[in-house]
């Protein structure tokens, strides 16, 4: 396994900075513009070389958003994202378009959630796999055949199956194709968005494993996109805690998972069902009351203090800034040095 | 557990029959529901737990239909009826469908009718089943609207259902589930599509309410982290059969079956190993390739070389009233009868 990356010692793979994507809202005959919806705002954050970062929070928080503007299917309405290249420079690749787009795509690419409409039904696998190699001009005819052959083998497919379609295969072999997909362009970072969400536990657990020995085989970077804490405690080298298209922190997993700094992720954290009944009702204490808040109409201040039990004057008027406070860990709360809030995990050397 | 259970499914066998053939989507289900307790039943897609749920309720869609098999539903514990002998639309079954059984589905956006205000729903619902006035019906539904949790329930008998949040509608799914005071509440996957705040919220809401109800709930999930939160009782489908039933800390701490085992080992722990997870070999089969013997024999880590993939294991009962059906503890009869 790979330990986690040490923050000042390798420089990472990816800067973001201040990235926003802002969906305009329109209304009336003349479609005018009436406001934004701030899926993702003022992400400020790195990926470095190997690891994988978990991004965590409830449907609408802005997640999806987020990887889909790494892999840039999105153009960002904000902001940076500085990607380191192979031979060492750095390009901003936020505003890319054209050529220039195509090329740096290579090199990101994503997987889907849901392995049923992800996969177009009309194509064979081998031009679903194939179909970038053909795309970049890289391969066709036998060597693509050859290719795609060799990549189904790499995500524990049979060769064979290059001539069948989409609806052959069972949701757990349709997500290995997904990953064949993925992985066809030789990519440094994969984004997988819910890739295993869909996917039954024995499945899952396949599909976890073969994602971790692909990533160490290929020397891959991921960005894990995921609801599931159980799963991102699981794969993740960093976590990274999203409330209403904002980050409200990010940290080693452990010790996010160990002591949070953000009250939204000790109630996250709280919130999962552990599988040991000895731990039944254990966390109802702090439950979280309330809704989340509209990206297209966020309170004032802090955009979680609504919901939270520390929230003060400060909080109502004020929105905290994303600090950094050592040790790899950055929150946005104006308080996180004085709560001592409890995570999913116990510290180690209490039992 | 000498007390008579609610509901009785004996060799429950439910195919559909479909042009390429027939599924046994339930291949002789045998387990008892007992009453004010919670009963899990889980299992992988495919392992028939939600057309368990709609044949109780029979709402099984077509081409699926009871072949085999009786569902002995004890009001009292004195009274029986036998609801695969009743006709899905007879007045008898309706009555006992949505009012002394209750459901929630797990979306709630396709459940709920989309052209009618969910004041109406539900008050409709209480109307028929409880045979009350209007008005009595509406104070109920404010009443219920209030008891799930929505905030300011006069102000929303009027909303419909695409007005509401995915937790909210959630929530309606829930009243409209409990407003007739069922005696039974089967509920199927209803948290799977929700986040898990309000997953923690609505498994609170379902355990508070079973507690004062004294409610029969069967839950239908995947999950194994929201069974082991709120299951007295846990049975593991297979391929439309039952491989286990236990007590949910005997599930979790001493699992019989080799699949029930192997489910366990395979979903991540907080806290646990990152070494590579135990994963179930293979995948569950298509319905048109049951493995012969025990249908679990090909991916099973424990199988017993020429004798799982000929015979066809009973269900066999412990002394705790766990029950196994696997051969590592006995007890078999030879597949092709």
């Amino acid at each position: 396994m790979t330990a986690a990356p040490d923050a000042t010692a390798t420089s990472p793979l990816m800067e973001v900075r201040d990235l926003k994507m802002h969906f305009p809202v329109q209304r009336g005959l003349l479609r005018r513009t009436v406001g934004h919806v701030r899926a993702a705002d003022d992400l400020t954050f790195d990926v470095f070389e190997g690891e994988t970062l978990g991004l965590v929070g409830e449907s609408g928080c802005g997640k999806t958003t987020t990887g889909r503007m790494l892999t840039r299917i999105l153009k960002p309405t904000g902001g940076s994202i500085r990607y380191r290249l192979e031979n060492g420079t750095t390009e901003d690749i936020a505003e890319y378009e054209g050529a220039a787009l195509k090329r740096f795509q290579r090199d990101i690419r994503m997987i889907f959630q849901d392995p049923f409409s992800s996969l177009n039904p009309r194509l064979r696998v081998l031009d679903i796999v194939g179909q970038s190699l053909r795309a970049h001009g890289i391969a066709s005819g036998r060597k693509l055949e050859e290719r795609v052959e060799q990549l189904l083998q790499e995500v524990g497919l049979r060769p064979e199956y290059i001539r069948r379609y989409p609806h052959a295969f069972s949701g757990g072999e349709r997500q290995r194709i997904g990953i064949a997909r993925a992985l066809a362009l030789n990519p440094r970072l994969i984004v997988a968005d819910e890739a295993v969400s869909a996917l039954d536990v024995s499945v899952q657990a396949q599909t976890l494993n073969l994602m971790n020995r692909l990533k160490a085989r290929f020397n891959l970077t991921y960005v894990f996109v995921a609801h599931d804490l159980s799963v991102v405690e699981y794969i993740c080298d960093r976590v990274a805690v999203m409330y209403v298209g904002r980050m409200a922190e990010i940290g080693p997993r452990e010790a996010v998972f160990t002591r949070p700094l953000h009250p939204y992720t000790e109630a996250l954290m709280s919130a999962v069902p552990q599988p040991d009944p000895r731990l039944r009702g254990a966390s109802a204490r702090r439950r979280l009351k309330g809704e989340v808040a509209d990206p297209a109409n966020p309170p004032a201040g802090c955009y979680f203090h609504p919901r939270c039990v520390h929230a003060t004057d400060l909080c109502r008027t004020e929105m905290p800034a994303f600090r950094n406070l050592g040790q790899g860990r950055s929150v946005a709360c104006h308080h996180a040095e004085t709560l001592n809030l409890q995570g999913a995990l116990q510290p180690r050397n209490t039992p | 557990m000498s007390e008579t259970p609610l509901i009785e499914l004996e060799g429950l066998r439910t195919h559909f029959f479909t042009d390429e053939g027939v599924v046994k989507a339930l291949d002789g289900v045998t387990f008892s529901v007992p009453r004010g307790r919670t009963l899990c039943v889980v299992g992988e897609s495919g392992c028939g737990k939600s057309v368990t749920g709609r044949s109780i309720l029979q709402i099984v869609d077509r081409p699926g239909r009871i072949v085999e098999g009786r569902i002995l539903y004890h009001p009292t514990p004195h009274e029986t009826i036998d609801i695969t002998a009743l006709r899905p639309m007879s007045r008898q079954m309706r009555t006992i469908r949505g009012g002394e059984i209750g459901m929630i589905f797990q979306e709630p956006m396709t459940s709920l009718g989309p052209i009618q205000t969910i004041g109406k729903q539900i008050s409709e619902t209480i109307r028929i089943h409880k045979g009350v006035s209007k008005a009595e019906a509406r104070n109920q539904t404010i009443e219920w609207l209030a008891r799930v949790g929505i905030p300011r329930p006069e102000t929303r008998l009027g909303a419909y259902p695409f007005e509401l949040s995915g937790g909210m509608r959630q929530r309606v799914m829930i009243a409209l589930g409990l407003c007739c005071r069922p005696k039974l509440l089967i509920a199927d996957e209803p948290t799977t599509a929700l986040d898990v705040t309000t997953q923690a919220v609505i498994l609170d809401l379902i355990r508070e309410l079973q507690e004062e109800m004294d409610m029969a709930v069967m839950f239908i999930t995947h999950d194994l982290g929201v069974v082991a939160q709120i299951a007295d009782d846990v049975v593991v489908m297979y391929l439309g059969r039952v491989a286990e039933r236990a007590g949910v800390e005997t599930i979790f701490d001493a699992p019989r079956h080799p699949y029930t085992r192997a489910l366990m080992r395979s979903i991540p722990r907080l806290g646990g190993s990152r070494e590579p997870l135990e994963a179930i070999r293979g995948m569950v089969p298509h319905p048109f390739r049951r493995p012969s013997g025990c249908s679990f024999h090909p991916r099973c880590p424990e199988v017993i070389a020429g004798r799982c993939e000929s015979l066809d294991p009973d269900l066999r009962e412990f002394g705790d009233g766990s029950q196994v059906r696997c051969l590592l503890y006995g007890s078999q009869t030879e597949a092709q009868q």
